[in-house]
């Protein structure tokens, strides 16, 4: 009996499809919510800083002289907070997750010319 | 539905010198300690001791001023060496007769006390 | 009398996951006393109060630790909710629970891959750690994040479940308990598995009374504590009885806590029939003034949330209590007369979380 138990295990787990995702190959499914990282639409934002005295960690800073919204990419945990307060709508969650990497990334945005004087 | 047991709060200040019969009492009660807390406070510091019976919470309060040492109660309670050190530790409170004293090295800090830092 | 050895035990060990320390005293392979010591990994996050203001605060809470990340959030959510006299929406409460309880699987089936790891049972721990995933995937679907959810917040959540997600997750789950029933069978009756836990760790009903143990600890011994009985979240509603064990040894504390698996699916199945329509959230106005201390059931054991407000946007204090904080004193208890080669087991069977522990 038990060679039959153990001989239908082996079996089911040499057809079976790995549990695993051969990650780089296959890339990984995002859910809807998955929270990933930030991205700003830099037409619509109106420098407030709001977003930028909510985040828990401190990661975006507003200039309104250099007129820039900068986000320390390592810094930022995705907790959406920003996103929630932001009075114009303009930071979007996206799902894909910052790309590892070996040192800190601060990515700065400047808003466009064309728009000034709003 | 009744009152729900998590809004009792029964917080009950004591005096320095009564605390450790308070504990005893509270043992001999058979109450569970659930921690113990320190805060800064302009008058020293405060101390809470939380107690559990039944799902009841019970609390005492002591405030004492900074200089003071307080009765260690790990007589009463073993377990509350780990809160007297972190307190310890972390705040500088002084404590009488530990059972169990690390001296300033149960939490690898790198400046003492960083919680009430000294001018 | 035999010589005495002294045997520094962690920060870094094969088998720990966390940064505890432990100094072993040895007699031949017995151990005498465990002299515990962490702070290895000490953030001050409860200071950090003085510069987030409330709101924001609960995200970094949250981040106390990965496992039971949701708890910790509820824990200061509700502890600033009794400060403040906010009454939540009942659909929230319920919402609430269902994540915890959630939470609650994942750590459980967590440990039990640790432990199965620590006894050197690799596939076992490769096959709990299987199941767990989907409860991750349920995680990531429903709130966005895999470990740090980022859902609570003051007043109440921030995100709703609809009735068919919710129906889904009843589903998956159902199906998800014939996956954890073998895993089960396996911890329950496998006799290498028996042979490392029946009768290791000890810790009697009077010890556990006399060192405040808390959570599956305490309830392997035979005590009736479970914080989720004290009347807070949907728990009034769905009526369960906590999972009580009389052995008091690893493999009670085991015992414990897969059937605690078993409970919060349950829990989850009635808490989605009865779940209530409406809002998910309550308006916060003002600022907390008062204190309150909030209890919490984690996966570990009962936590502590205490809140001292100031009147303004940022507390006096925050404290956060973890259940490890409490159990480490049972589990210097259970360390003395056992053998050295156990040591790495019973450190687990008390699921240290020390991130939590230092905050």
């Amino acid at each position: 009996m038990a060679s039959f138990k153990i001989g239908k295990v082996i079996i089911r787990n040499l057809f079976r499809k790995p549990a695993t995702l051969m990650y780089p190959a296959v890339p990984r499914k995002w859910r809807e919510l998955t929270r990933g990282h930030i991205e700003v639409r830099m037409e619509a934002c109106i420098l407030c800083g709001i977003c930028a005295k909510k985040c828990p960690t401190g990661a975006i800073t507003v200039d309104r002289g250099a007129k820039t919204w900068a986000i320390e990419r390592m810094q930022c945990v995705q907790c959406s907070c920003c996103v929630e307060y932001c009075p114009k709508k303009c930071l979007i969650n996206r799902n894909e997750y910052t790309a590892p990497e070996t040192r800190k990334i601060r990515e700065s945005f400047e808003k466009p010319a064309e728009l000034d004087g709003i | 539905m009744t009152e729900a047991l998590y809004r009792i709060q029964n917080f009950v200040p004591i005096q320095a010198s009564e605390l450790l019969n308070k504990v005893r009492d509270m043992k001999s009660d058979g109450q569970r300690l659930g921690q113990i807390c320190c805060t800064k406070v302009e008058e020293g510091f405060e101390i809470l001791y939380s107690f559990d019976k039944d799902h009841v919470l019970t609390n005492l309060r002591l405030t004492v001023p900074e200089d003071e040492a307080v009765q260690s109660v790990t007589g009463v309670y073993w377990p509350a060496f780990i809160y007297e050190n972190e307190m310890q530790d972390l705040f500088g409170v002084k404590f009488k007769n530990m059972a169990l004293n690390y001296e300033g090295r149960f939490f690898k800090v790198s400046e003492p006390t960083p919680w009430n830092p000294q001018k | 009398m035999s010589k005495r050895t002294v045997i520094p035990f962690g920060p870094q060990h094969p088998v720990l996951p966390e940064p505890v320390h432990l100094d072993l005293v040895i007699e031949d392979e017995k151990v005498v006393e465990a002299v515990p010591s962490i702070g290895f990994v000490h953030r001050g996050l409860e200071k950090l109060v003085e510069k987030r203001e409330f709101p924001e605060m609960v995200y970094v809470i949250e981040r106390i630790c990965g496992i039971c990340s949701f708890g910790h959030g509820w824990g200061y959510c509700r502890s600033v909710e009794g400060n403040m006299s906010i009454e939540i929406p009942d659909r929230a409460q319920f919402l609430r629970t269902i994540w915890h309880e959630l939470s609650r699987i994942h750590s459980h089936l967590m440990w039990l891959g640790l432990l199965a790891d620590a006894f050197g049972f690799e596939s076992l721990f490769m096959h709990c750690w299987r199941v767990r995933e989907t409860i991750l995937d349920i995680f990531e679907e429903t709130t966005g994040g895999r470990v740090i959810f980022s859902v609570c917040k003051v007043g109440g959540v921030r995100r709703d479940i609809d009735g068919e997600e919710l129906k889904r997750i009843v589903d998956i789950l159902a199906k998800l308990k014939d996956e954890i029933k073998k895993l089960a069978d396996v911890f329950f009756d496998d006799y290498s598995v028996r042979n490392r836990l029946c009768g290791v760790g000890y810790l009697s009903k009077e010890d556990a009374k006399e060192l405040c143990a808390v959570g599956p600890m305490a309830r392997a011994s035979g005590i009736r504590q479970d914080m989720r009985l004290d009347g807070h979240g949907a728990y009034p509603y769905l009526d369960f009885e906590p999972v009580l064990e009389e052995g008091g040894d690893s493999y009670a504390r085991c015992k414990v806590r897969i059937r605690e698996v078993f409970q919060s699916i349950e829990l989850i199945a009635k808490a989605v029939k009865r779940i209530p329509v409406g809002e998910i959230s309550a308006p916060v106005k003002g600022n907390p003034s008062g204190e309150f201390i909030a209890r919490m059931e984690q996966p570990r054991g009962e936590a502590y949330y205490y809140s001292k407000g100031s009147g303004s946007k940022f507390l006096a204090r925050m404290r956060v209590r973890t259940p490890t904080n409490m159990n480490i004193p049972a589990m210097v208890k259970t360390l003395q007369g056992c053998d050295l080669a156990d040591v790495p087991m019973l450190i687990l069977t008390i699921d240290p979380c020390i991130s939590c522990t230092e905050r």
